[in-house]
């Protein structure tokens, strides 16, 4: 019987039954438009009210903080965008770091080409910014530091609270794309003084194409998308009811069983790394080895590349993903394995294996059993790799 | 994306390793862009009697390496040089457009193999 073991949370979760559920009556039952006055309407606004709710419940955020969007891309443009035309009086300075997901480096890229400035912090070999570095960076016309929360690819969760005591004390924004890190993280706006924070449903079990935007009351932003009064007047379009409903019972869920989560992630996690590590030689752990997301597994196997690793996987049945160029259509390999000093070869042959709640110990032990061969058949063939008395070198 | 024969060859390489005492040798593509082919030929009488590949590499590049190799054994040096990328690519039932290059890297490996044969033909006239 052909195997199926799902290893790629981090790109999209399935979705839960019990999140199903809860959208299934508005799609064609309860269908109203919460603008409207009707009950029809009166429904969806009650239903849009209460998920906003579960939302704001979870971040320790205030109900009217929470606005909903379109997912994680949405949410990190406008924040970014929006904080950058609210507060371009003051300055045209913005900081974020080497490593964020495209939907913040491009946003930055499109201000830099339209007048703004920006300073991209480097990060250590593990990924992780220095606290110092951001203040360091910030002058009179800083206006924004977005750092994400956790990495998407090698999962290295960033010291959230530590940057924002120092936004809060120079009285600069903190944006977080926190896309990675919800359902997994605890995460207090108050506490870690985060200004603006991002994040998307379909990462935590819920659906796709929606998220949420958390903006701390007072926070000066420009809306980006402009119609009607939704979400207060600052995000135009009927909302995406279903959608919405989606998210917040997701979120819901996912809080109320984190802990244990966590711990049958972190366990599994642990064995798949410290298996690859006992069975293949010439391999490394990319990101920090303890500060790192519950289920993310990033490794780089010398001498071979990425896409030919994940067809080999999918061929077994294994579904992974790789910061190999292959796999990207671009030339270049992944920029958050670059910034953390991988040369390009090493680069290439970088595997991303993200692990759920669905995942068993029979799923890594099969990994475990089948990628050694995999290896072995590839380097075998690679022209980089020649075998030597049990030992290995470049040719 | 891949066709089932890309599939194939990348599953089973045709004519995987290297050959001891080559006649010629081609090396093509580095490591820093993720593709790096080589092949080495044994030639007699103006005959490619035995060709291998080794590939670093994305599963098109692997299977256009297989491809070639397939290609030029048991062609002479003239044949063998007439063999382009295109045809390489034709003859795996087609490659992603993002992948072509691939191809070309294995035709250029074919060729630079061939050169490298003519070269040392070359010395041992003159010897």
């Amino acid at each position: 019987m052909k195997r199926s073991i799902y290893l790629d949370h981090a790109a999209t979760t399935y979705m839960k039954k019990e999140v199903l559920d809860a959208m299934i009556p508005y799609f064609s039952q309860n269908y109203g438009n919460p603008s409207s006055v009707h009950s029809f309407g009166r429904e969806a606004r009650k239903a849009i009210d209460k998920a906003r709710e579960q939302t704001a419940k979870v971040l320790n955020a205030r109900f009217d903080e929470i606005f909903f969007t379109g997912g994680g891309t949405e949410s990190d443009n406008w924040a970014i965008k929006g904080v950058a035309l609210a507060n371009q009086n003051k300055g045209k300075h913005i900081i974020t770091s080497a490593i964020e997901h495209h939907a913040v480096l491009y946003t930055c890229e499109f201000l830099e080409k339209n007048g703004f400035e920006v300073t991209y912090l480097p990060v250590d070999s593990y990924g992780m910014v220095d606290p110092q570095d951001v203040e360091k960076a910030i002058r009179p016309d800083t206006i924004l530091v977005s750092i994400m929360f956790a990495n998407n690819e090698i999962g290295t969760i960033q010291p959230i609270k530590e940057i924002g005591a120092i936004t809060k004390e120079k009285g600069v924004y903190f944006h977080t794309d926190a896309v990675q890190a919800v359902g997994h993280v605890d995460i207090d706006v108050n506490d870690m003084n985060i200004d603006l924070l991002s994040l998307s449903s379909h990462k935590f079990y819920g659906p796709k194409g929606v998220g949420a935007l958390y903006v701390r009351k007072g926070t000066k932003l420009t809306p980006i998308f402009h119609g009607g009064a939704q979400e207060r007047n600052r995000r135009a379009g009927t909302e995406n009811i279903p959608g919405i409903i989606g998210l917040g019972k997701a979120i819901e869920l996912a809080y109320e069983n984190m802990e244990e989560n966590n711990k049958h992630l972190i366990r599994l996690r642990d064995k798949l790394i410290n298996g690859i590590m006992d069975r293949i030689d010439n391999v490394r752990l990319n990101g920090h080895p303890t500060l790192r997301l519950p289920g993310n597994v990033n490794m780089s196997f010398e001498y071979i590349e990425g896409e030919s690793l994940l067809l080999s996987l999918d061929l077994k049945g294994i579904a992974a993903s790789s910061g190999s160029a292959c796999t990207s259509g671009s030339l270049d390999p992944s920029h958050v394995l670059l910034a953390i000093g991988l040369s390009h070869e090493i680069a290439h042959g970088s595997l991303r294996m993200t692990l759920g709640d669905e995942n068993t110990d029979e799923d890594i032990d099969y990994v475990l059993e089948v990628l050694p061969q995999i290896v072995r058949r590839l380097r075998e063939m690679s022209p980089l790799f020649i075998q030597e008395k049990g030992g290995c070198q470049y040719v | 994306m891949y066709s089932e024969k890309v599939m194939d060859h990348f599953m089973n390489p045709r004519n995987v390793g290297e050959i001891e005492n080559p006649d010629g040798v081609g090396e093509v593509g580095n490591a820093k862009c993720g593709d790096i082919m080589r092949i080495s030929l044994k030639v007699e009488n103006d005959v490619i009697v035995d060709v291998k590949f080794k590939t670093f590499g994305c599963g098109a590049a692997i299977a256009t390496s297989s491809m070639a190799t397939e290609l030029v054994k048991g062609k002479t040096i003239d044949e063998a040089l007439a063999i382009t990328n295109k045809a390489v690519a034709d003859a795996l039932d087609g490659l992603p457009p993002v992948k072509m290059h691939c191809s070309v890297l294995a035709e250029e490996a074919i060729r630079k193999a061939i050169e490298d044969y003519k070269e040392k033909q070359k010395n041992k006239v003159g010897v």
